[in-house]
């Protein structure tokens, strides 16, 4: 069987030992590293997200395909270590101020790290400034905010006027969500997208950088 | 009546349709074997460190008056005020399942085992339902050996940040009630840490007074609608269930 496809199917299985076994064989066989990545490991956790999108897989079986996707990144990750591993765009991420919730802030990470992107988590409780200040200085494209209580949403409001006042409106794109957040929330505060759950958020942010 | 209960873990263990409900599995489905191994690890992990306890207190209605207007937020007509008005016995309420499982949970994630994280936030939210079901049951069956329960009573639990009633009223709950002294503290968000902590009323009245309809302005945009499940259950559980318990 092509090694590539047995990554592919580690992932979707949630297979870590398989997952290591064959990208180790992989980076055996020469095959670029940069390929392994795309076709075998994001292959995977993409068919993983479909899966999911369309209730033929549940939570558990996703969360352990990205231990399986992690895994296999560990072996490829000194094969890129003058560039570092590429990605498809850098993220920051965190549940807003106020907000200890971090679940689904953690599944949005997890999701975007599958899809190629470089995550950079800030975990909870974060202020504004600190949302701007490391978009700014990791030159990210997007931060992602997620409140699961009414009570923190305003705390998104803050962050995109920041934004706007640092004349970074645009250029770095703002998406949210949580439980109490709708695609009219996000409207009405002026941020780019609403992704309403971890695979949705994936998705947006792809259209967002296009 | 003020009172702090320890419960033992094995009586905050939750069943299994509860837990698959959290992770979003439809329970009709079979269980893969690896998220088998995850819900019994799980379990396990629960089992060692929950540390579940609940205090509650009695109130009465131009009390809760008080403090379920709390700082003015809340909207404008609530189901909540027409149903405490009309209650037999109402008791305020905060429990938690404790820091220990959050944080697991924490680590779990920070170590890359995504999926028994995962498992364990499911099994924890759960678990706090089942310690909430057993503190209610417990308040109920105090009612009842005190003579307080009228023969159609039941008991339900309602709580700031649904149905209406602003989130800022965790203050005043929390000014009556104390918490800390259960180890929950309050922050500015009115969020409650540990994180694996539930707080609010319990009411004890006939059945019909907790019957409504979820045609309130604010229902248009609440994700949950939990009380259609529990209205039905309260009616279920009223015919079936000698103690009432929603």
């Amino acid at each position: 069987m092509d090694i590539l496809k047995e990554i592919t199917e580690g992932i979707e299985q949630g297979d870590d030992k398989k997952v290591m076994e064959s990208t180790r064989r992989a980076v055996e066989e020469k095959i670029p590293p940069k390929e392994i990545l795309d076709r075998g490991l994001i292959e995977g956790m993409n068919l993983v997200g479909k899966k999911y999108k369309t209730h033929e897989i549940f939570l558990p079986q996703v969360l352990l395909a990205a231990k399986a996707m992690h895994v296999g990144m560990d072996v490829l990750k000194p094969l890129f270590i003058k560039g570092g591993m590429p990605d498809r765009g850098k993220v920051v991420i965190g549940s807003v101020l106020g907000d200890l919730h971090d679940i689904g802030k953690n599944l949005v990470g997890i999701m975007l790290t599958g899809a190629g992107f470089k995550v950079i988590d800030l975990g909870v409780n974060v202020s504004p400034e600190k949302f701007i200040q490391t978009a700014m200085q990791e030159k990210a494209t997007i931060i992602g905010m997620s409140a699961l209580l009414i009570t923190t949403m305003p705390v998104m409001r803050r962050v995109v006027e920041l934004l706007k006042q640092e004349g970074l409106g645009g250029k770095i794109k703002i998406v949210i969500g949580g439980a109490p957040v709708s695609h009219e929330f996000a409207q009405e505060i002026g941020a780019d997208a609403y992704g309403y759950d971890s695979t949705n958020a994936v998705e947006v942010i792809r259209e967002l950088i296009k | 009546m003020r009172e702090i209960i320890e419960i033992p873990a094995e009586d905050a263990q939750s069943d299994m349709d509860s837990i698959l409900k959290n992770l979003g599995m439809p329970s009709k489905n079979a269980i893969p074997e690896n998220v088998k191994q995850l819900l019994k690890k799980a379990k396990e992990i629960f089992l060692e460190r929950s540390q579940p306890v609940f205090l509650f207190a009695e109130i009465t209605v131009p009390e809760f008056e008080t403090v379920y207007f709390g700082e003015g937020q809340n909207e404008k007509i609530t189901p909540v005020e027409q149903i405490f008005k009309k209650a037999d016995s109402l008791a305020l309420f905060t429990l938690t399942i404790g820091e220990k499982i959050s944080s697991e949970i924490e680590k779990l994630f920070q170590t890359s085992e995504f999926a028994l994280g995962g498992v364990l936030d499911a099994v924890a939210s759960a678990g706090t339902d089942k310690a909430a079901d057993f503190m209610e049951g417990h308040y109920f069956k105090l009612l009842k050996k005190k003579g307080k329960v009228k023969p159609k009573a039941v008991i339900a639990r309602y709580s700031p940040g649904y149905c209406g009633w602003h989130m800022s009223g965790q203050k005043k709950l929390f000014e009556f009630l104390h918490p800390q002294d259960i180890g929950i503290t309050l922050l500015d968000s009115f969020l409650m840490r540990p994180l694996k902590s539930i707080s609010g009323v319990m009411v004890v009245g006939d059945k019909k007074i907790h019957i409504f309809k979820d045609t309130y302005p604010f229902c248009s945009i609440c994700k949950t609608r939990s009380c259609k499940d529990r209205i039905r259950t309260l009616s279920g559980k009223a015919k079936t269930n000698e103690k009432g318990v929603m």
